[in-house]
């Protein structure tokens, strides 16, 4: 098993290296630096900038193919170049990336989780108010755009914390600037703030997995399978907790890499509308300054994201389904 | 003809039988009356109507033209001069909702059409053929699904801005077939294996016209639910960018980019956002549940799922 | 039921002194029907009862009714079925128990083995686990390796070897044959007194069915159990049931002892049933006896008896009210029929109650098939496959020798029939042949022009010759085109002029016996059958000369099957066909086959004229199979002594070196050590047995009566 995960990882490693590839000959071509130094006042003059692009590798009179071996050859030795501010781009991805994970992690195995269990006791009670009640709420959410249930919840926070009169929630940033309550004060600063925007990332996971549990239940509701384990004696419930959900769950595993994705997305607009500086606000941030280095470094983590999310359920397919393990 | 053919055709005839005198209508007719037949399809189908109707023909009725201002009333309040209110500059909320609604429908539309028909094509040319074909279009889709979508989208379209949202509509396509090329691919191995492929192949029927003859259309169940559901993923992902800039630019309008206007003054002029946003919210739901009915009627595996 | 059944079941208790066990009356299921559809009335008024340890066969078409009203013993009918009428278990009324009260008796007291072992076992589980939570969910105070230890002595029981390693294995690593032991071991696990079977042995191969039938047995001994065979194959419950039960659209048409119900048959429709079976113990090629028409639909019945369309004794009377369950002639015996008085009156059979198609003059006044032309020329054909494992990590782990090198050939207006388990390698040489491509080794030639040299061109031309009809009705015709449409394709690809087109679609349509004004129609729209002749008016229409027929007829019910089977044999005399006819159904291939091809692991074991193969085998392998498939005659049943083969088709990947027969052959353990030497070392190659063409490759080949 060990040669074709290399082999499987290998293939993670090139693609990842491709897509940041061309997230960066992208953003190299479309967006100009240029244009953040001719709005200065005093303008500087074109040599100035030309010098200082230089520096940064970013001047787009340097040939493309020329920027970018300089700019691969830096991240070959995990240097990811410079921000058109002059800091180092790695130094920022440190600052940033713990923030995103802390979210998306979070969001992601609150919503999925949830979203599990709820589809599948709704295909227990299929017809039942819990059933009909959590078919309705999945619907309402699915349509609402992650934006527009960003907005929303911050929206109802404000209305609760005006009613209330205090601040019960927060919806601005990770954490209060410099707070200094000693680490439990710290911990549960950074908590109340990430509630909402977890709450707005888990909302939009556990509306599209609970309706999608709930479909692959039914389908093998009707199974042979479920058929003998209650000839065998199971009472309904049983027979579908133990075999039905246990099968259904395998198809599910293979739907969270499809959907890691959107929820990669989602992450973007939550932090953005939450004031989180993580790396989805980054990229907003970069594209309107005009930074390619970011723009490319932040392509390469969403790559290693979605990436490793597509190995982590490869793996887990393969520890639920007996079919799949290679001895 | 012997006489035991003649014995035969007595036999298969059902008018002889008797039996089986119940004419079975066909196929697409069966699938309307089961879609009609579904409520979730019906209650779909009328708000999208009325929402169709509503934002071409409500302008019509409405005493301000879009771009029109009214310098009488800045963010006023709905009245009955200015339905649902104006914003900061004066302008009429009806008219601007009606607009972006125009704009968000046609987008949807337009971008679901074209993704299905990517990802039909190429999942179908890559499940029938396999080798190297498969592995070099499966490539490339992994490739466009690791790519973030949302960042490649943002950095482009500032740069082909000026030619007007119908690059919009492509650059959205672009990145939104993979997830259903490789169902249609999964799906075309498997019809592929059915008997009737495998008869056109044996009498000499040449590999892309079995692909356009028997596959595709054998998988339209699943390429109009797909249709259905990349309508309202293209309507909320155009809604997200408009909301950060990136995607419908002025002067024109989307819901999305008035969501983006609106928000910012969500808890203090409410009109502002409420009817953009709940007219969005409307739309996708409708879309929604057209395209789950739509995968209960076309499926019979899936008649149970309510 | 009716009073009849009751008195009747009344009057056996007496006699037998014992209460049943399992007591149905006046069962009826219904399914709504969906939006405004009519309700299908799945089954109206059955009844039976079950003594200890009795067997009663239920048998019927698909349709009939017959597994719902079993499943709806168990209480495993869909919530939206409505059942009325009784079932008693021990006297204890079963109808409107809740799911916990009724899981408590399945498994325990009545249990049941489903048709299709492939998809009935959990994936996930360990089969031992999935047998041990059988026996704990009766009796939560058995400790977990109590359970395991039973779950071992079950797997012993059924006839899996090494039982105590095999209880870790996942179902996906057993075989058909083996899922289904597993089945039984949970369907006896608690020592039940009901056991219903539901086609256990439909999905298996025959020699597989004989094990299965073997175990059935052994399990109804060691539980004493009574059992309810559920099954379409007439063969199969003339020698294992005491009483049978026929059932046509939803009622009981006839039931009484097995010998009764063969050789005394009442029921015009039991008759049809028992006539148009073909059967390997028929010497003389006869046309079957079909009966015309196709099974109501359930949610349409006709007034009367609902099998009056299709009775050749139909009379006005028939019509008029759906005629009860009548004792007739021995004790327990009942048919539904107006007519059942005349027909025991005047001894009527099949023979005499449907009209006998005439007999095609296929083969009389041919030349001898040395003097004819060989249209299909197969020499030392291979096709290796490599052996793939993991749906998500996958790699090469082995090769299947799928075909290794078969040599046949067919000549003008000759049938061969290529016969074999499943996994033998059948389906993987008609591909080949198909497929006109280069073979990896050997070369096939279609009339004088060989395949694998052909260019594009010549290849297009030759697939004119060579066309194919599938196995599976529902899947070989595009469901979204008109049976026109479906028909004209190979007429469109070979650019047939487009002014005759209408003109050929129309002669086609009528040669197969179908009415040319439904072209318009879609596939779904006509039954198994007609779609069959569909799929065969396709296959004629660019007039071939070969027809490749790949289980033309083993998806269809024995009514229509025989239809469809007279139609290829008209169409071979009339057109002056060669078939390449693959089947599984050695009946079928008696009866329609002039020579046979029997393979086994990728290759060809005999071969020879179909009467003097399946009258004196040579080979081993061809004798257990033949005496494994059992014969619709109970007396004949009876006497006869299946060889059982033991353990199942050794995968293709891993064929034993030597003779591949040789590890399950009877013949090789009652061969001295010395002899033995040979099967171990040589493989056997074709040798003639006589003088007629006919070759086994056994070293030890002998012939040998079986059927």
């Amino acid at each position: 098993m060990g040669k074709f995960l290399v082999r499987r990882l290998v293939n993670y490693v090139v693609l990842i290296m491709l897509a940041t590839t061309f997230a960066y000959l992208l953003a190299a071509t479309t967006l100009s630096p240029r244009v953040n130094y001719e709005e200065r006042s005093p303008r500087p003059t074109e040599e100035q900038v030309d010098q200082r692009l230089d520096e940064l590798n970013l001047n787009d009179k340097t040939p493309l193919a020329e920027r970018w071996v300089v700019w691969a050859s830096g991240v070959a030795k995990g240097d990811f170049g410079k921000t058109v501010t002059g800091t180092p781009v790695n130094d920022e991805i440190e600052r940033r990336v713990w923030v995103s994970l802390r979210l998306i992690i979070v969001g992601t195995v609150l919503g999925s989780v949830i979203g599990v269990a709820v589809g599948a006791y709704a295909a227990v009670k299929q017809y039942r108010l819990f059933d009909k009640a959590s078919t309705a709420g999945a619907f309402f959410v699915l349509a609402v755009p992650a934006v527009v249930i960003a907005l929303s919840l911050q929206v109802f926070a404000t209305m609760f914390n005006q009613a209330v009169g205090a601040q019960v929630f927060v919806y601005n940033g990770e954490g209060t600037l410099g707070l200094e309550a000693g680490f439990w004060g710290t911990l549960w600063d950074r908590l109340k703030h990430m509630i909402l925007p977890t709450l707005a990332l888990a909302l939009a996971q556990f509306a599209a997995f609970s309706r999608y549990q709930r479909n692959m239940m039914l389908d093998v509701l009707g199974s042979d399978f479920v058929r003998t384990a209650r000839a065998k004696g199971l009472n309904r419930r049983d027979a579908l907790l133990k075999h039905a959900l246990r099968t259904a769950l395998i198809p599910t595993v293979t739907y969270f890499t499809f959907t890691f994705g959107v929820m990669m997305a989602g992450t973007t607009f939550t932090e953005k509308i939450y004031n989180w500086n993580g790396m989805g606000s980054w990229v907003v941030d970069s594209i309107v300054t005009n930074d390619v280095h970011a723009v490319a470094a932040v392509s390469c983590f969403m790559a290693v994201c979605i990436m490793a999310a597509s190995f982590l359920s490869d793996i887990l397919y393969a520890w639920l389904d007996p079919r799949v393990r290679v001895s | 003809m012997s006489m035991s053919a003649e014995h035969a055709a007595l036999e298969a005839d059902p008018g002889h039988g008797g039996a089986d005198e119940v004419r079975v209508s066909g196929r697409w007719v069966n699938v309307l009356r089961q879609m009609l037949a579904t409520r979730r399809v019906i209650v779909g189908l009328a708000c999208i109507v009325l929402l169709t109707a509503m934002a071409w023909i409500g302008p019509l009725f409405n005493p301000w033209e879009f771009g029109e201002r009214d310098y009488s009333a800045f963010l006023q309040p709905p009245s009955p001069d200015h339905l649902w209110g104006t914003d900061d500059t004066g302008r009429d909320i009806f008219v601007n909702t009606m607009v972006g609604l125009q704009k968000s429908i046609v987008i949807g539309i337009l971008v679901a059409v074209l993704s299905t028909f990517i990802a039909a094509v190429v999942g179908a040319f890559a499940g029938y053929f396999l080798g190297v074909t498969d592995r070099v279009l499966m490539w490339i889709t992994d490739l466009a699904l690791v790519l973030p979508s949302f960042l490649i989208l943002a950095i482009l379209y500032p740069a082909l801005r000026d030619k007007g949202w119908v690059v919009f509509v492509i650059l959205l396509a672009a990145f939104m077939w993979m997830v259903t090329s490789k169902m249609v691919r999964g799906m075309t191995i498997s019809l592929k294996e059915r008997e009737y492929v495998l008869a056109a192949h044996y009498m000499g029927v040449p590999a892309w016209r079995i692909i356009f003859r028997h596959i595709i259309p054998n998988m339209s169940s699943l390429l109009v639910v797909d249709a259905t559901i990349n309508v309202s993923a293209a309507i909320i992902t155009e809604t997200s960018l408009s909301y950060f800039g990136f995607g419908v630019q002025p002067p024109d309008v989307s819901l999305g980019s008035l969501i983006a206007a609106g928000s910012r003054s969500a808890t203090t002029h409410p009109w502002l956002f409420v009817f953009c946003t709940g007219l969005l919210v409307v739309l996708v739901l409708a879309v929604n549940l057209i395209g789950d009915g739509l995968r209960d009627a076309l499926d019979p595996q899936s008649k149970h799922r309510s | 039921m009716t009073g009849t059944e009751i008195q009747t079941s009344a009057a056996v208790e007496q006699r037998n002194g014992s209460a049943p066990v399992l007591e149905v009356s006046d069962l009826h299921v219904t399914f709504p029907g969906e939006g405004k559809g009519p309700d299908i009335r799945a089954v109206r008024g059955v009844g039976y009862s079950l003594r200890r340890g009795e067997i009663l066969g239920i048998v019927g078409e698909s349709g009939s009714g017959k597994s719902v009203s079993s499943l709806a013993a168990m209480g495993l009918l869909p919530d939206h079925a409505r059942v009325t009428g009784s079932i008693r278990l021990h006297g204890e009324e079963l109808l409107g128990l809740d799911d916990r009260r009724m899981s408590a008796k399945r498994g325990e007291t009545i249990s049941m083995i489903f048709q299709d072992p492939l998809s009935g076992l959990t994936p996930v589980y360990a089969v031992g686990d999935q047998i041990a939570e059988a026996v704990r969910v009766h009796n939560p105070a058995v400790s977990k390796a109590e359970a395991a230890d039973r779950a071992v002595e079950l797997l012993e029981l059924v006839g899996i070897p090494n039982p105590a390693q095999r209880y870790r294995a996942f179902p996906h690593e057993f075989s058909g044959g083996m899922r289904q032991r597993v089945m039984i071991a949970i369907a006896i696990a608690n020592g039940p007194d009901v056991i219903i079977c539901d086609e256990p042995t439909t999905a298996l191969d025959v020699t597989i069915q004989a094990q299965i039938l073997e175990v059935l047995k052994t399990a109804q001994r060691e539980t004493g159990a009574a059992i309810v065979m559920i099954t379409h194959d007439l063969g199969v419950v003339a020698g294992l049931v005491d009483r049978m039960l026929v059932m046509y659209a939803g009622r009981p048409v006839e039931i009484g002892a097995v010998d009764d119900v063969y050789y005394r048959t009442r029921m015009p429709y039991t008759m049809g049933l028992l006539g148009s079976v073909p059967r390997l113990d028929d010497e003389e090629k006869a046309p079957l006896i079909p009966i015309r028409g196709n099974p109501p639909s359930l949610s349409a019945l006709p007034s009367g008896c609902p099998f009056a369309p299709r009775c050749p004794l139909a009379i006005d009377a028939c019509s008029e009210a759906e005629p009860e369950l009548q004792p007739v002639g021995a004790e327990g015996h009942a048919a539904a029929c107006v007519r059942t008085g005349e027909i025991e009156e005047h001894g009527w059979s099949a023979a005499d109650v449907y009209p006998l198609p005439e007999a095609s003059g296929a083969g009389s006044g041919q030349p001898p098939r040395e003097y004819r032309e060989t249209v299909l020329d197969v020499d030392g054909l291979v096709k290796h496959h490599p052996l793939m494992k993991g749906a998500v990590f996958k790699r090469r782990v082995g090769t299947v020798y799928a075909v290794d090198g078969i040599s046949f050939e067919i000549a003008e207006g000759e049938t061969l029939g290529l016969v074999g388990e499943s996994g033998c390698g059948k389906s993987s040489t008609l591909m080949e042949i198909l497929s006109l491509r280069t073979p990896q080794s050997g070369k096939v030639t279609v009339l004088g022009r060989e395949s694998g040299r052909a260019g594009h061109r010549e290849r297009f031309e030759i697939r004119r010759d060579v066309q194919v009809v599938f196995q599976d009705p529902m899947s070989s015709l595009d469901p979204r085109m008109q049976v026109f449409d479906v028909v004209a394709e190979p007429l469109r690809t070979h650019r047939h002029p487009r002014a005759g087109l209408r003109a050929r679609v129309n002669e086609l349509l009528t040669l197969v016996g179908l009415d040319p004004a439904h072209a318009a129609r879609y596939p779904q729209e006509f039954s198994g059958g007609q779609r069959q002749r569909i799929g065969i008016a396709r296959a004629l229409a660019l007039k071939p000369k070969l027809l490749v027929l790949d289980e033309p007829v083993s998806a269809l019910d024995v009514s229509i099957q025989a239809g469809v089977i007279n139609l290829l044999d008209d169409l071979k005399a009339e057109l002056g066909l060669s078939y390449l006819f693959v089947a599984h159904d050695l009946s079928v291939v008696r009866h329609i086959a002039d020579r046979v091809a029997v393979m086994y692991l990728g290759r060809i074991v005999e071969i020879g004229a179909a009467d003097s193969l399946f009258s004196a085998p040579a080979h081993p392998y061809t004798q257990a199979l033949l005496s494994a498939i059992p014969v619709p005659d109970p007396e004949k049943e009876r006497t006869r002594s299946p060889i059982v083969l033991e353990g199942d088709l050794p995968s293709p990947a891993s064929p034993p070196s030597g003779c591949r027969f040789r590890p399950r052959c009877p013949k090789f353990r009652t061969l001295s050590t010395a002899e033995q030497q040979a099967c171990v070392d040589t493989e056997p190659g074709l040798n003639a047995v006589s003088q007629d063409d006919h070759g086994a490759a056994c070293h030890y080949a002998e012939k040998r009566t079986v059927v």
